[in-house]
């Protein structure tokens, strides 16, 4: 059994380009603004002018497109089921009928729009995703925040949370593998038996790996203090961000990108 | 048992960017009664070799026979395998899941599919086996014991299954002194008294020496020596610095006091053998 080789959700892939210099803050607030964007556009032109962007953003950080399919497969199914929904449930003008359900032109409309809308969220999510590294986007993230604090945001402390849990992530997968060897040594079986069996026989995998977590999470917090530790405040970075004129361009650019393709209705 | 490894490559990560070549051609063939170590630097495939062994890893090449029968040709016959070979990962005692010691120790029989009135059996034997007393501790949590008692529960729950074969990897890491030599006692005696077949992988050479009968030296996924350890102890000494291994400290001394030219026979595996060789050569005097 390998779990490490599913899981891409989050992939960084390394590249020597524009889109990875850029400026983790910005590239943040510009995947936020076209996710916003995305939900107020209500025209095909303005989608395929988003379409046309993340296109130009993707090549321009010369990540293979497969990567970003890949992102899109776990998710094809629900992309489906809401379309498929959306078929049957929008009132309209009835064009088929199978037993007692129709589909209707506006269905049909909705369904495709909402399907592009979803299948666009998700190319600019992993767009930003692909050519960020996790350290730059938590310290982004942690720079963001850290306007919030005036309303007692917790910016540096989510920070840390998430990088430890990226940081912690492989070393859980192999600890997992090697509790699934140690408890198939002794003769437990993980490939048969009915649903509630197989559910039960996971417990021996999942309690050990609880407790080994806590464990750990414990030495990792003697050891931070050890090194004295204290929290955010005062804490200056090694990297430090800088906003340059490429960033500028960009993050103005995009703007203009979301706002012709909000507001010209053709 | 007959354990053979015929011509054994594993490779991690196949046909991956990272692919890493853990073992190359092994062979060894394993009789009935052993006693053998494994030694080797961190990341030279013994832990990969023992999980071959236990049919936990298929080998990308090569065959494992046991009793002459291939055990990766039927997979059914794996469960049947693990029932025979006992495998103690390093550090056992982080798999422990239940409530009780008891349960704890039945996990093993439980899933052969042994009765109840079985399994009661099996535990008591194992817990004797390791010499901790069963009406003392059956209802005790496991995580409530030192790390010593940790330890030999653990090692108990892969004796419940009543294996031949009883492989060890590095049982001593970080336990005291004192737990070291409790543990060291029941292995020699399951060997001794109970006539199981036992591979102990370990980086402390003394163990080794006192211990084993057979050794193979490992080096960077390949057997390099697989001979007594007295001989490789005594012969293959230039070999094994070059690979970053050391001598037992009295073998060391031993082969020092030659060295210099005193009339002593090197190859001495245990502080007993050091204290003759050692009176011998004064008396000459």
């Amino acid at each position: 059994m390998k779990f490490s080789r599913n899981i891409t959700i989050g992939q960084y892939i390394y590249q020597n380009s524009l889109i990875h210099k850029l400026d983790p803050r910005v590239k943040i607030l510009t995947t936020i603004l076209v996710i916003i964007s995305l939900f107020l556009i209500k025209s095909w032109f303005g989608f395929s002018i988003i379409a046309l962007y993340l296109f130009i953003n993707i090549f321009l950080s010369k990540v293979h497109p497969k990567f970003v399919l890949k992102g899109i497969k776990p998710l094809i199914i629900i992309i489906i089921i809401t379309l498929i929904i959306h078929f049957f449930t929008t009132p309209g003008e009835v064009i088929y009928h199978i037993w007692i359900l129709n589909i209707t032109k506006e269905g049909i409309q909705r369904g495709l729009f909402i399907a592009v809308r979803l299948f666009l969220l998700i190319v600019a999510t992993s767009w930003l995703t692909l050519t960020t590294s996790p350290i730059a986007l938590t310290d982004g993230i942690e720079r963001l925040l850290s306007v919030l604090k005036f309303i007692k945001v917790p910016a540096h402390e989510i920070a840390m949370m998430m990088t430890i849990a990226l940081r912690f992530i492989p070393t859980l997968m192999e600890e997992t593998e090697k509790i699934i060897k140690a408890q198939m040594a002794r003769g437990a079986d993980f490939e048969s038996g009915n649903l509630i069996k197989r559910i039960q026989n996971f417990l021996p995998i999942i309690i050990p790996l609880f407790i080994n977590a806590f464990h750990r999470a414990d030495e990792l917090a003697i050891a931070m203090e050890a090194r004295c530790y204290r929290g955010g405040e005062g804490r200056t970075h090694y990297r430090k961000l800088m906003i340059s004129i490429a960033d500028q361009i960009f993050f103005i650019t995009t703007l203009f990108v979301i706002l012709i393709a909000y507001l010209v209705v053709l | 048992m007959f354990i053979h490894l015929k011509n054994v490559f594993y490779t991690y990560n196949l046909h991956m960017p990272f692919q890493t070549e853990a073992l190359k051609s092994i062979n060894i063939m394993i009789e009935k009664g052993e006693f053998i170590g494994i030694i080797g630097h961190t990341g030279c495939g013994k832990t990969t070799l023992l999980q071959l062994i236990d049919g936990l890893l298929e080998p990308t090449e090569g065959q494992i026979l046991i009793d002459g029968i291939d055990i990766h040709k039927d997979r059914s016959k794996l469960k049947e395998v693990r029932k025979r070979i006992g495998l103690a990962f390093q550090y056992p005692e982080n798999q422990f899941f239940e409530e009780t010691i008891y349960k704890e120790i039945a996990f093993g029989p439980k899933n052969l599919g042994i009765s109840d009135d079985k399994i009661k059996d099996m535990v008591k034997n194992a817990l004797a086996m390791v010499g901790m007393d069963y009406y003392l501790y059956k209802d005790r949590s496991p995580f409530s014991l030192s790390g010593g008692e940790m330890r030999r529960v653990a090692i108990a729950s892969i004796l419940a299954i009543d294996p031949e074969v009883i492989i060890l990897d590095e049982p001593t890491a970080s336990l005291d002194a004192q737990s070291r030599d409790k543990l060291l006692a029941l292995i020699k005696n399951l060997y001794q008294r109970y006539n199981r077949t036992i591979i102990l992988v370990s980086h402390n050479m003394e163990i080794i020496a006192e211990l084993t009968r057979r050794l193979i030296v490992m080096e960077n996924g390949r057997i390099m020596m697989d001979d007594t350890p007295r001989k490789i102890f005594q012969e293959s000494i230039e070999k094994l610095e070059s690979i970053g291994l050391s001598l037992p400290p009295v073998t060391n001394l031993m082969y020092k006091l030659k060295k210099i030219g005193k009339p002593v026979n090197s190859g001495i595996l245990t502080v007993e053998e050091a204290k003759e060789e050692i009176l011998k050569m004064v008396k000459k005097k």
